[in-house]
């Protein structure tokens, strides 16, 4: 337990301690997007009935940046310390792959709600979503943070350069959260597109997170709540079995 | 029980063979020196005892526990000082120490951190960034997280290469002292002298292939033995010992000379033929010949 605990706290420290580029930057960001697409679409679109355009983004945008940030935290965190050689301080020790496992994944949901709620705080200045099941919304800020943060772990483990990870990065993870209805409300989009969408896990968190918001979604929350719980015992188990067999980490 | 013990191990990179069927010992309580020239695989027999990195064939184990199927045990056992010189730049020195006890599932361990911050002359540095630390004190950092869970067995890497002659004396001093209290002490060094001074058990490897393992005294024994300049007042080598006679220098005659016994004969042989001796040095074979001599066999 407290060589779990010891590495969640170092995992912690360690985007603490840089919190200017790991927590501040990513809430400037979404508090830009808030800004130029609220300005320039809120009198154009209504995606959900009784909802202006800036509510309705707040969540999406708290939802992408948690998603990024928590990718973030794991796969640069290992990418590092592969890269400088530092890793060995934690391949020494007894640490079990579980520890090992859960205490990245932890320390970067954690900074994943950190930012999202650093995001949604600032975003009042604009507008406040109503918070119709606030349960919904913990729970699939949890899942989603979950499921990028083992992402970002097998990213990082994967990876052998930074450039690797970059395109992990511009490749897959931002497509798949620019597509995933952040901006906008998937019925918005050609019957293609929409159809496309409905294999984005990343659709599903943010559907299920709006719900949460309005009571209102583009499908059933129950459905996304499976989506994304199976998305994430899948891989996990993934992860979990690299961490096990040692791959790119212990020759 | 051992302290180590690998049972045919072997490394294979690809095709490339780093470690071809490795057996020994090494005993609790040894100062144990593992030499080689660069590219032996002494750094892959090390990773395989960490756990760094897993052996193609054979089984190895720290204290009595397999290095893969009860890892957590074997890596309590021992405290690693990995070759290349790592840091992990978001941390002070002191922060580096408890994050390294944390790992090994201890909480207060204030009062030992103290003791080898000392140890190693670190206390000025324990809030300094790693960042900020020189090479050298970076390095006796990696040394001291080594030794956060007081391990019985303690392997080090080639630890002084490159480092200032101050580190190497403090280290030793420490790590002496640390094999006088028990625990054992297996390291790499291109610093022949220090295995010399320090260690009472010595294995060489070459290739992959373990060369020798002996004791010191056996191993210094062996080999080029040792030799002797014979300075005379006057006259010629005599025709009865040109077989010894390595060569001419410093108006001596340099011999080799396979035990002390032999000098007697010798000694006795230049009195009855007549000759005075001015001046006799003998030299031991340092650990460095040998390793010269037995590694370009
Ligand atoms: N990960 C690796 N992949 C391929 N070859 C390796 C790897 N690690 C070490 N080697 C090779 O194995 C041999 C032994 O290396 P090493 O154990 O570092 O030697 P030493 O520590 O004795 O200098 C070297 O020839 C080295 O190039
Ligand atoms: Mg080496």
């Amino acid at each position: 337990m407290t060589g779990f605990y010891t590495l969640f706290y170092k995992e912690i420290l360690r985007f603490w301690k840089v919190g200017f580029q790991t927590v501040a930057a990513p809430i400037l960001t979404a508090l830009m997007y808030l800004l130029v697409f609220s300005q320039v679409l809120a009198d154009r679109v209504q995606p959900l009935a009784g909802v202006s355009y800036t509510a309705f983004l707040i969540p999406g945008l708290m939802m992408m940046s948690m998603l990024q940030n928590a990718f973030a935290n794991t796969s640069s965190s290992i990418i590092q310390s592969k890269v400088t050689g530092s890793m060995v301080f934690v391949l020494l020790p007894p640490l079990s792959h579980f520890e090992f496992f859960s205490a990245y994944t932890l320390a970067a949901i954690v900074r994943g709600l950190v930012v999202g709620l650093g995001v949604s705080l600032t975003a009042l200045i604009f507008d406040m979503p109503s918070l119709k099941y606030p349960l919904w919304i913990l729970i699939f800020a949890l899942l989603g943070c979950g499921i990028m943060a083992v992402l970002g772990m097998i990213a990082g483990i994967w990876a052998e350069k930074f450039d690797q990870l970059a395109a992990f990065q511009n490749f897959l993870i931002m497509p798949l959260t620019f597509l995933s209805g952040v901006f906008y409300s998937i019925h918005s989009l050609p019957p293609f597109w929409q159809q496309v969408s409905h294999f984005n896990p990343v659709f599903y968190m943010i559907d299920g997170f709006r719900y949460g918001f309005f009571g209102q979604s583009d499908v059933n929350p129950w459905l996304s709540l499976s989506v994304v719980g199976f998305s994430l015992l899948i891989l996990a188990a993934m992860a979990f079995s690299l961490i096990k067999s040692g791959y790119k980490i212990r020759r | 029980m051992s302290a180590i013990t690998f049972d045919h191990v072997s490394k294979q990179f690809g095709d490339f063979t780093a470690l071809n069927d490795i057996s020994f010992r090494v005993e609790e309580g040894d100062f144990f020196a593992l030499l080689g020239p660069n590219g032996a695989g002494k750094t892959t027999l090390i990773s395989i005892l960490a756990g760094l990195s897993k052996a193609s064939q054979g089984h190895t184990r720290v204290m009595g526990y397999d290095v893969s199927s009860d890892y957590r045990q074997a890596r309590r056992a021992v405290g690693i000082v990995p070759q290349e010189l790592v840091f992990d730049p978001f941390f002070t020195v002191r922060e580096t120490l408890r994050f390294q006890s944390g790992y090994f599932g201890l909480k207060n361990n204030g009062a030992w951190i103290d003791d080898i911050l000392e140890n190693l002359g670190l206390t000025s540095k324990a809030d300094a960034n790693m960042r900020t630390l020189s090479g050298g004190m970076k390095r006796r950092v990696m040394v001291a997280q080594a030794l956060v869970h007081k391990p019985p067995v303690i392997v080090l890497d080639e630890p002084t290469a490159g480092v200032d002659v101050e580190l190497r004396q403090t280290l030793w001093a420490f790590i002496r002292s640390l094999n006088q209290a028990g625990h054992t002490i297996v390291l790499t060094t291109h610093y022949l002298e220090e295995a010399q001074t320090l260690c009472n058990r010595i294995a060489m490897l070459k290739q992959g292939r373990l060369l020798a393992l002996e004791n010191k005294e056996q191993i210094m024994s062996r080999g080029a033995a040792r030799t002797a300049l014979i300075k005379l007042t006057t006259g010629q080598w005599p025709a009865a010992l040109q077989s010894l006679l390595l060569r001419e220098r410093d108006n001596g005659f340099e011999i080799k000379l396979a035990d002390c016994n032999a000098l007697e004969h010798i000694l006795m042989t230049l009195r009855q033929a007549g000759l005075t001796l001015k001046d006799i040095e003998i030299a031991q074979a340092d650990l460095e010949d040998i390793f010269v001599q037995m590694m370009s066999a």
